[in-house]
């Protein structure tokens, strides 16, 4: 046979690859499978590489995973919509494959491709497809026929669809937990589509039986069905069908359904309405915040904020509010932890009083934490609370435990506290910031930890750009330009980070009259690294002063330390003296 | 609860077993030496009973398969119906794989050995096998699968050529290599050339061809490693155990117990944890552990003290207060220095329907009801006549050989193996006194005990307390003076729906039937 033309040799090779030893090599046909098909045209993408990709369905998870992708948008390709049934074989074979990654993407593209079907060929092809996997002899395919039922469901007949109903609930019952961990987790899905009428009589039904399957993990999962279903039925449905459901899981054996109780509840309070709230599922919610697993309270810590939006503000400082207490001082950092992320949210809720009489006491006793990640928590959320209580209060109560966190012996701690100094300093003011915290943001500065003296640094620029040049010129500068007489080189070198961070942001009139002065005076450092961070620094002021000052001071000072004895610093003099070059060419 | 376990059941004892020789694979001849990395240490009969797989210690997996049933790895349905015929089982030799290789952790300074520790088999899917295995420290899932051999031929590029299937013909490896060196280069091209406006015709271009795959209908067995879950155990696995659920299963290592997803390689959950704060106070390690067969949240870990301890999953995330202690309060009539070494469990197994647990330590199985937890049920003795050698046997570090125990799948009787390669069963219903000695070798009852001693009742335990084998007189088992404590049988399996024993004699797999 001869070799095909030249032109078409690329896509002779691509289609060849699709059957290549190297696996990189077959992936990448796979990809291109789009180009393929445009190769053949679209009559031979139908009848030969559709067919040639279901009959190949045993290659490595990767490839399989990449065809089910492509197969999802190759409507197309294969001629359209009315010809989009021919895409279900391969795609049918995916679904039953025992890697699920693979198996879902199938189902993703099975459901894209039967969403575009027309009525006719749904129930010709695709209704049939669902059937065959349901009935799978293997429990993959009837793990993957519970995901696609409610899109073959919708257009179907009404013979059809008491059909499929009656399939779906065989699967509810299937042998195998993993057939029912799928049944229980698309429930909610296909229930969406199914009518009404059914919704009560059938879907219930399989529902129940879930909710007392013997397998945790299958009555975990039927958890996450309540708030879909509850969304679904009536309110009066919901509240004789879902609610007794839900407040058994609430007190259920296992810790996990417990778990998933916790995380869903707030949802499901919204399907039951605001009465049965108040009266069923804020016990079953404070029985969860007092559970005796910590996972659970975990779980439920967390979504505090959440349940407490749903509730009036009475009920939550009468039944939540305790539990709360006692959980900021709960034996588990986590759950502590998890309450910590949350509770500053709670303020808004409860209002400013209440926050003041109820919350403050708890935000501080979190804020004095022996575990660092409580800490943390309450100090990214500070702003929520400056809104309800206002800045005196908050400055009276958390500003000192704020301050002692700044001197945390965690530096992580101190570095957080640092980066919320000028959110703090634009909520707090002028005045009251150059009390309390202005000596902090000096003493940062000198601190052990390097990361710490950065930040340092970068608030020192952050606050000039929130008070303005002036402010910073009176409170900042002096202080810093201090500094450059320190003993030790690691802290003169800080002095030149903060100015080369600053000085954008003062311009070039302070620039030139202060800073400049310190920066020559510190090029005839004993430390070489001093003396090459001048060089770099200076290259850096380049551009916001004058021309003039350049000529006159810069390039004296870079001329006599691109004659010094180390290497480097000669090195970065040099670099810096090339760039005012550079500018200097392109002015002229 | 109880249902197919008729130990606690009454009615007529069922007639002692007349054990006869199945099968061997791996007999030595006279004189020849045992690799030791063809040692056996790990028999697992996959829960049908149609597939049998070894691991040993040059970390090597070798499966069987059973002659005998209609269509070894046909339908579902099958596999799940045990309505087989009335000849005895017969496996051949499937396929083998390296499952493990020796490594070295370079930041312990430590190397682990290939040694399969154990094998456990997980659900079978789409007709291919799986199962777990483990050495010290890493778990690997592995499919087994026939594969057809494929052809492809009928290339555009270059007909001529006919690549083969790689993981199958070897011969065709020169070939494809050339193949892939080849192509290897052109993907760039194909991107250039068809981001170069590189038009198509509508109606497609007909000299183009998709590759033709030949299938043929022999098949071979292909082993795949899907996943490796590693990271998770500081001290050595001891045993792994799957779900009721079908997606998880536990390792348990020394002092801890994880618990895992098969899907999820990279995180797993610590659920008991019996490492004391200081290292100094640990008294008492996990030996072995294995799930309950039916309640996904219920297992059992022994120890080194002799416990058993039933853990509930649903109570708490970790699992350190169990739910269930079992331990023989009964005080040994004679407390010596090996009375704490020998007490240690060296494996438990649940019976099939839960209710019981097979326990065996240095000098007896035990075998426990989880209702249960005063006591034994009943105390088999094993190799009793051994009790005034321990001195010997703690020298040569015999004392410390883990000997693992069997349930048949009736539950009816149990075995579990000793030195000089003999292997004992006994019958555990209620008033039963069948007691076999088998030697593992062509000729299993060469040592056969024909009149075992009526059981003699423990005064101090509960009614059904049965202690037997005890009072044998001394030699009975063979030539009790002359036992070999090199040739030990620490691996035996029952077959789970018929009276089928597979044991390992050093690198030797013996078959037995009754």
């Amino acid at each position: 046979m001869a070799m095909v033309d030249e032109p078409l040799y690329p896509i002779a090779v691509l289609i060849d690859e699709l059957k290549n030893d190297d696996i990189q090599l077959r992936l990448n046909s796979i990809r291109r499978l789009s180009t393929i098909a445009r190769a053949l045209g679209e009559e031979r993408t139908r009848k030969e590489l559709i067919p040639f990709l279901s009959e190949n369905s045993d290659d490595d998870d990767e490839v399989l995973l990449a065809m089910a992708e492509e197969l999802g948008v190759f409507i197309p390709f294969v001629g359209g919509i009315e010809y989009a049934h021919v895409l279900l074989p391969p795609l049918e074979s995916l679904c039953t494959v025992e890697e699920t990654c693979v198996r879902e993407k199938a189902l993703d593209s099975l459901c894209k491709i039967g969403s575009q079907m027309r009525e006719t060929d749904l129930v010709d092809s695709f209704v049939p497809l669902v059937k065959r996997l349901a009935a799978g002899e293997w429990f993959a395919a009837r793990v993957s026929a519970c995901g696609i039922f409610h899109v073959a469901y919708q257009g179907c007949t009404d013979v059809l669809k008491t059909e499929l109903r009656s399939t779906y609930s065989l699967l509810c019952q299937d042998d195998m937990p993993m057939v029912r961990r799928a049944a229980a987790s698309n429930l909610g899905k296909f229930a969406t589509t199914v009518e009404s009428t059914y919704l009560i009589a059938e879907i219930m039904t399989m529902f129940d039986d879930l909710t007392k399957d013997d397998q945790d993990s299958v009555r975990l999962l039927a958890v996450e069905g309540c708030a879909a279903l509850g969304k679904l039925l009536e309110p009066q449905d919901c509240v004789a069908r879902i609610l007794p459901v839900i407040v058994n899981f609430s007190q259920d054996k296992s810790w996990r359904v417990r778990y998933m109780v916790a995380n869903q509840l707030y949802e499901l309070c919204e399907a039951v309405g605001p009465d049965c709230t108040k009266t069923d599922l804020v016990p079953a919610y404070v029985r969860l915040l007092r559970d005796n697993e910590a996972e659970v309270r975990i779980a439920a810590a967390g979504k505090v904020t959440k349940f407490c939006r749903l509730l009036n503000p009475e009920l939550a400082i009468q039944h939540i509010l305790p539990c709360v207490k006692e959980l900021s001082s709960d034996s588990s950092q986590h759950v502590r932890s998890a309450l910590a992320s949350v509770i500053m949210g709670m303020a808004p809720i409860l209002g400013k009083d209440s926050t003041i009489e109820h919350l403050l006491p708890i935000f501080l006793s979190l804020l004095k934490d022996e575990f660092p990640d409580v800490r943390l928590n309450i100090i990214s959320k500070l702003d929520q609370v400056n809104q309800v209580i206002g800045i005196d209060l908050l400055s009276q109560s958390l500003l000192p435990a704020i301050v002692e966190l700044a001197e945390d012996r965690h530096w992580r701690v101190r570095l957080a506290i640092i980066e919320y100094v000028p959110l703090l300093a634009s909520q707090l003011g002028i005045g009251f910031f150059d009390d309390k915290l202005g000596a902090l943001c000096m003493q940062w500065l000198q601190d052990k930890v390097y990361s710490i003296r950065e930040a340092a640094a970068n608030n020192l620029k952050r606050l000039a750009e929130e008070f303005g040049p002036e402010w910073a010129m009176q409170h900042l500068v002096p202080q810093v330009l201090d500094m450059v007489n320190n003993p030790h080189y690691l802290h003169r070198m800080m002095v030149l980070r903060a100015i080369s961070l600053m000085a954008p942001v003062m311009g070039s009139e302070i620039t030139c009259s202060k800073f400049l002065p310190v920066v020559v005076e510190a090029s005839k450092d004993r430390v070489p690294n001093i003396k090459f961070n001048v060089a770099k620094l200076l290259q850096s002021l380049i551009p916001i002063v004058d021309q003039s000052v350049v000529d006159k001071t810069i390039r004296q000072c870079l001329v006599d330390l691109s004659e010094d004895p180390d290497v480097d610093v000669r090195y970065f003099a040099n670099q810096a003296l090339n760039s005012i070059d550079g500018t200097t060419a392109a002015q002229s | 609860m109880n249902g197919g376990d008729e130990v606690g059941g009454s009615g007529e004892l069922p007639q002692p077993l007349d054990w006869r020789f199945s099968q061997v694979f791996g007999e030595r001849s006279a004189g020849e030496e045992v690799q030791e990395v063809d040692i056996i240490s790990a028999i697992e009969f996959d829960k049908s009973g149609d597939h049998l797989a070894t691991g040993d210690r040059g970390g090597r997996v070798v499966l069987f398969e059973r002659t005998d049933s209609k269509n070894a790895s046909g339908a579902r349905r099958d596999l799940e119906g045990t309505d087989y015929s009335l000849r005895h089982p017969e496996f051949r030799y499937k396929t083998e794989f390296q499952s493990h290789e020796p490594e070295f952790d370079y930041l312990k300074s430590l190397e682990i050995e290939e040694k399969i520790n154990k094998i456990r088999w997980s659900q079978t899917a789409n007709g291919a096998l799986f199962l777990l295995s483990t050495n010290d420290k890493t778990i690997k899932f592995w499919k087994v699968q026939d594969k057809k051999i494929k052809k492809i031929c009928d290339i555009n590029t270059d007909s001529s050529r006919t690549l083969g299937n790689g993981s199958v013909a070897s011969s065709s490896n020169s070939k494809t290599t050339n193949a892939c060196l080849t192509n290897g280069g052109l993907p760039d091209k194909v991107n250039n050339s068809l981001s170069n406006d590189f038009s198509l015709p509508p109606g497609g271009i007909p000299l183009l061809r998709l590759p033709v795959v030949i299938t043929t209908h022999e098949t071979s067995p292909v082993a795949r490693c899907r996943r490796v879950y590693t990271h998770a155990h500081d001290y050595h696995i001891n045993s792994i155990s799957n779900n009721s659920d079908g997606e998880t299963f536990i390792s348990a290592d020394d002092l801890r117990i994880n618990l895992w997803n098969l899907e999820i390689s990279n995180q797993s959950f610590n659920i008991v944890d019996v490492k004391p704060a200081n290292m100094e106070d640990l008294t008492e390690v996990i030996t072995s552990a294995e799930f309950h067969p039916t309640h996904c949240n219920t297992l059992a870990y022994s120890s080194s003290k002799g416990s058993i301890r039933l853990i509930d999953l649903r109570q708490s995330a970790l699992c350190d207060s169990h739910s269930k202690l079992f331990e023989d309060t009964e005080t040994p009539s004679s407390r010596s220095f090996f009375t704490e070494i020998i007490a240690s469990v060296s494996d438990i197994k649940f019976a099939k329907e839960g209710r019981y647990i097979l326990s065996r330590d240095y000098m007896t199985l035990k075998l426990w009801d989880i209702n249960m937890d005063s006591g034994p049920v009943s105390t088999f003795q094993v190799h009793e006549y051994l009790r005034p050698k321990l001195c010997d046997l703690y020298e040569n570090d015999s004392i410390f050989d883990k000997f693992e125990c069997c349930l048949s799948g009736d539950g009816l009787r149990v075995a579990s193996g000793s030195y000089s390669n003999l292997f004992r069963v006994f019958g555990v219903s209620p008033g039963s006194t069948e007691t076999t000695t088998l030697e593992a070798s062509k000729n299993p009852m060469r040592r056969q005990v024909t009149t075992p001693s009526r059981p003699s009742r423990s005064l101090s335990s509960i009614t059904r307390a049965v202690r037997r084998g005890a009072a044998e007189s001394p030699g009975v088992d063979g030539n009790a003076n002359s036992f070999d404590h090199t040739t030990k049988l620490l691996h035996l399996a029952w077959h789970p729906t018929e009276n089928s024993i597979a044991c390992a004699a050093a690198n030797s797999l013996y078959m037995y039937y009754a």
